[in-house]
């Protein structure tokens, strides 16, 4: 029993991690519908560029809001430069593209801060909480509410602009019909920029998130993320940042679960066969708005 | 980005006759197939001006070119004493034109008055990071626009629907609802892409009427196959066929015009429904009584 609550909470952190980077990819796909390779890159290198405040004698959480808002900057450049002439045309320029700025990104990291692994010190304690006499429950801890609290501010302020606000009605408006938008007066390619900008500055919360959780930062140290952020976008259907949250939160439970009761090494395995299980069962994803297309 | 403040009152366009669009000498070619040769076509100020013609003739073209989604390799466009040729679809709104699509085009993932609240978007007058930031100005600015829609929404009799997702809803709903949501910016110039199509005979008489009280706060262009409609609601009517002008005139003269009978008999789709449809629509259900013997003009 105690395995398994110390299990339950860890999957809960490790997959508010996740959904982080999954929120990261939805974001982009609703708006422009090309999967972001780069996306693990990118946070790596806004979170290099915090490691560098820190080590200019900075705090953390001047590194944290320096690294949103180089990911916010970075995404709108990318967008504006990189992505913009492949916007509209064959999918697979648009995935060729990201994936060159993946390996392209992580060079200039490895270039300008050297491929050797940095320790990355975490914002609050990882020392679990003492839950009664004798028994520490290892994955609950300040920093562990921290990075859960984090990643469901991020979704609810999310949810909240796309809802409630008139850029979010644009940038939902521009995310099913281009044209139809541009028509209605709506500024679509602004739209996109700020799409590309939101996810970057949501990848780099993820980033700087997961440094804290494994204490090291590398110019790689991303790039299983990438897997497991994809799986839970396509879990929670790619386009809905609730969905994203979700299938973040169950991918990380089952892990844990395989992890704790199975073997460390099947989790590569594991997150692929709920991978393809999802794309065959539902291909949607849970969350999709199927309730909409159905209709 | 942040628009002057201007209330409703101050909005409603004044008559001018500046707010006249006048397209003269229109060519258009797609890779050296011409699809409009020569084409002129003026809307008056607070008219009804009716774009017919056989299939293929060129009036899609024409609408498209008047909205800015194609563009002439010559001719004019003149809309307020100014020049539209080099214009971007994105800035139609906030020259006060709007258009509908053929079908219905609304965002299947957003509600009904979400949808109608996107058109109104010209009309916000928050710029776009304390948009972002949901500043209070913004929140008012949300309030302000949610309030138009639900109005637009109001006049097309569709508020019921106002939190339904549009695949939910019954086509000639949709078309209600995309024609508010182009209504809900105010245009001074509607663009009416076959509004028609899919609607019942007792929709169509409807859409006919609320036409003719549109057309008092603004000039409509209207492509429409159905020609008892045309008939009905337009002041003037330009036949297109062949991307060449064949006719314009008012409702009458256009009937009675000889080259026009021609155009239509000589098409090999549908001769028949378009003959019949010419002397009045009688072939789809009987009209109206008087309806096709006293069209306004």
């Amino acid at each position: 029993m105690e395995q398994f609550l110390s299990l339950t909470l860890g999957g809960v952190v490790s997959g508010s991690v996740y959904a982080a980077f999954a929120l990261a990819l939805v974001l982009i796909w609703r708006s422009t519908r090309i999967v972001n390779f780069a996306q693990g890159s990118m946070a790596a290198a806004t979170t290099f560029i915090a490691v560098a405040v820190i080590d200019a004698g900075g705090s953390y959480w001047l590194a944290l809001v320096v690294a949103l808002l180089s990911g916010l900057v970075m995404g709108a450049l990318i967008e504006r430069v990189v992505i913009r002439p492949v916007e509209g045309g064959p999918e697979l320029n648009a995935v060729i593209v990201t994936l060159g700025l993946f390996v392209a990104i992580q060079g200039i990291v490895a270039l300008v801060a050297g491929v050797d692994e940095r320790a990355f010190v975490p914002p609050f304690s990882k020392v679990g909480y003492e839950v009664r006499e004798g028994f520490t429950l290892l994955s609950l801890s300040p920093n562990s509410i921290w990075t859960v609290a984090a990643v469901l501010v991020t979704m609810l302020a999310l949810t909240a602009l796309f809802r409630f606000t008139r850029v979010g009605l644009a940038m939902r408006a521009s995310a099913f019909g281009q044209e139809v938008a541009r028509l209605l007066g709506v500024r679509v390619g602004r739209m996109l920029t700020l799409g590309w900008a939101l996810a970057a500055a949501v990848g780099a919360l993820a980033g700087m998130l997961i440094a804290g959780d494994v204490s090291f930062v590398g110019p790689t140290f991303m790039d299983t993320l990438i897997v497991f952020g994809f799986v839970a976008a396509v879990l929670g259907g790619l386009d809905s940042p609730i969905g994203a949250v979700v299938g973040g939160l169950l991918l990380g439970l089952a892990l844990n679960y395989v992890r704790g009761y199975l073997d460390d090494s099947l989790l590569g395995m594991a997150s692929l066969v709920i991978l393809v299980v999802v794309l065959l069962v539902r291909p949607g994803g849970l969350f999709s708005t199927t309730a909409a297309r159905r209709a | 980005m942040a628009e002057p403040p201007h209330d409703r009152t101050t909005e409603r366009p004044d008559r001018s006759p500046t707010a006249r669009l006048e397209m003269s000498g229109i060519h258009v070619a797609f890779g050296g197939v011409t699809a409009l040769e020569d084409v002129s076509l003026t809307v008056e100020p607070g008219q009804v001006h009716g774009l017919i013609g056989p299939n293929g003739a060129g009036k899609t073209t024409m609408f498209n070119v008047a909205c800015g989604l194609v563009r002439p390799s010559s001719g004019r466009i003149t809309w307020r004493g100014q020049e539209l040729r080099r214009l971007r679809p994105a800035q139609l709104s906030k020259l006060g034109i709007a258009r509908t699509l053929q079908g219905v085009a609304l965002f299947p993932g957003m509600t009904v008055l979400e949808n109608v609240m996107v058109g109104a978007h010209r009309h916000a007058k928050a710029g776009f990071f304390s948009a972002l930031f949901a500043v209070p100005t913004a929140d008012k600015d949300d309030e302000r626009l949610r309030r138009r829609a639900l109005d637009a929404l109001a006049e097309l009799d569709a508020v019921a629907y106002a939190e339904r997702y549009p695949g939910s809803l019954p086509y000639p709903v949709q078309k209600r609802v995309a024609l508010a949501r182009a209504l809900v910016a105010e245009p001074e110039l509607l663009l009416l892409d076959e509004p028609a199509s899919g609607l019942s005979e007792d929709e169509m008489h409807e859409l006919g009427e609320l036409i003719r009280v549109l057309c008092s706060r603004m000039s409509v262009l209207l492509v429409e196959h159905h020609m008892d409609l045309v008939m009905r609601v337009c002041d003037r009517i330009t036949v297109l066929d062949s991307g060449k002008q064949i006719a314009v005139g008012t409702p009458e003269e256009i009937r009675a015009d000889p080259a026009v009978t021609e155009a239509y008999l000589g098409d090999d789709v549908d001769v028949e429904a378009d003959a019949a449809e010419l002397s009045g629509g009688r072939h789809t259900a009987p009209a109206p009584a008087g309806t096709e013997e006293a069209p306004r003009g």
